[in-house]
């Protein structure tokens, strides 16, 4: 009888402990989630004397997806923003977080630019806004400028599949 | 001229103490929040490019008239409560606050109830058994 107790006892830690380890400590739940997407002015990175602002893309769902050209995980992720970005669901804007336009440039001259447009975010100020803190970082927001879902590292096609696809087609039967 | 560079020294004295009095502010909530880069460091004891960034956002909000609970706030804000290393108080997180002290409470009454029955004096014999004991003795 007590035996079985003790072994209970050590059962329930095990599932404790277990589940604990299923969790991603790097994914922070974000604030941000249901809450309006921060706003910002930026210049483009193509062409920096014309400016791009989040209240630009009222109206309709778009990605918002943060990179770097000094980002090794944003080469990995980039075939994924290439794809979602191929099958039309939505826009993709991409925030070049704290690059420097020579360097940004030629990364996507070198890796294709899946992006509508970017924006250059040199001193990582806005993406401080929208709790940045690794790039890559992704971002669904609808078409009122509310943030519905955030991605934290590369997106996978898994996540992409999963999460981002039906968001987005969620938010266009919405419309 | 002298009493004008007198002056110029004083001032200087002032900012620079003022400016001490700044950084210790800085440093102090730096102390308290998080670098979600590293998560097992605070932004003061971290020197990711982020921590510095979050770092000088403390100074230029504390040097334009924020106070303490307001850049605290800003932080939350961004990065969720998961960036101040003193957890608040409230329903999502009762467990983590008092769950020690309920297992502390637990473990302290097992160990009373364990106690009690050590010392609890052994039941007399019947005459059955000590008849066995001194068979077994002999």
């Amino acid at each position: 009888m007590r035996l079985a107790w003790v072994l209970a006892a050590f059962a329930a830690l095990v599932g404790l402990l277990a589940a604990g380890l299923t969790r991603n400590p790097r994914e922070v739940p974000s604030p941000l989630i249901g809450k309006p997407a921060p706003a910002f002015q930026l210049p483009q990175l193509h062409a920096p004397e014309k400016r791009f602002a989040q209240k630009d893309m009222l109206g309709k769902a778009w990605v918002l997806n943060v990179w770097a050209s000094w980002c090794p995980p944003c080469l990995v992720e980039h075939p994924v923003v290439t794809a979602l970005a191929k099958s039309g669901l939505a826009p993709v804007v991409g925030l070049n977080y704290k690059d420097r336009r020579e360097d940004a440039l030629p990364w996507l001259k070198r890796n294709g630019d899946p992006y509508q447009l970017s924006v250059a975010d040199a001193d990582g100020r806005i993406a401080m806004d929208y709790g940045v803190y690794g790039v890559p970082e992704t971002y669904v927001i609808d078409r009122r400028g509310t943030i519905r879902y955030k991605h934290i590292g590369p997106l996978t096609p898994e996540v992409v599949r999963d999460k981002v696809e039906p968001l987005l087609k969620e938010l266009a039967r919405a419309l | 001229m002298r009493s004008s560079l007198v002056a110029l020294a004083l001032a200087a004295g002032a900012a620079l103490a003022q400016d001490a009095a700044l950084e210790k502010r800085v440093m102090g909530l730096a102390h308290e929040l998080r670098c979600l880069v590293c998560q097992n460091q605070t932004i003061a004891d971290s020197s990711a490019p982020l921590a510095v960034d979050l770092r000088n956002q403390i100074r230029e909000q504390l040097a334009r008239g924020a106070s303490e609970r307001e850049v605290r706030e800003f932080m939350v804000a961004r990065y969720g409560d998961f960036v101040l290393y003193k957890p608040p108080l409230k329903a999502t997180t009762l467990a983590l606050w008092f769950g020690p002290f309920l297992l502390l409470a637990a473990g302290a009454l097992l160990l009373w109830r364990r106690l009690a029955r050590r010392r609890a004096p052994a039941p007399p014999l019947s005459e059955a058994e000590r008849a066995r004991a001194a068979r077994l003795l002999e």
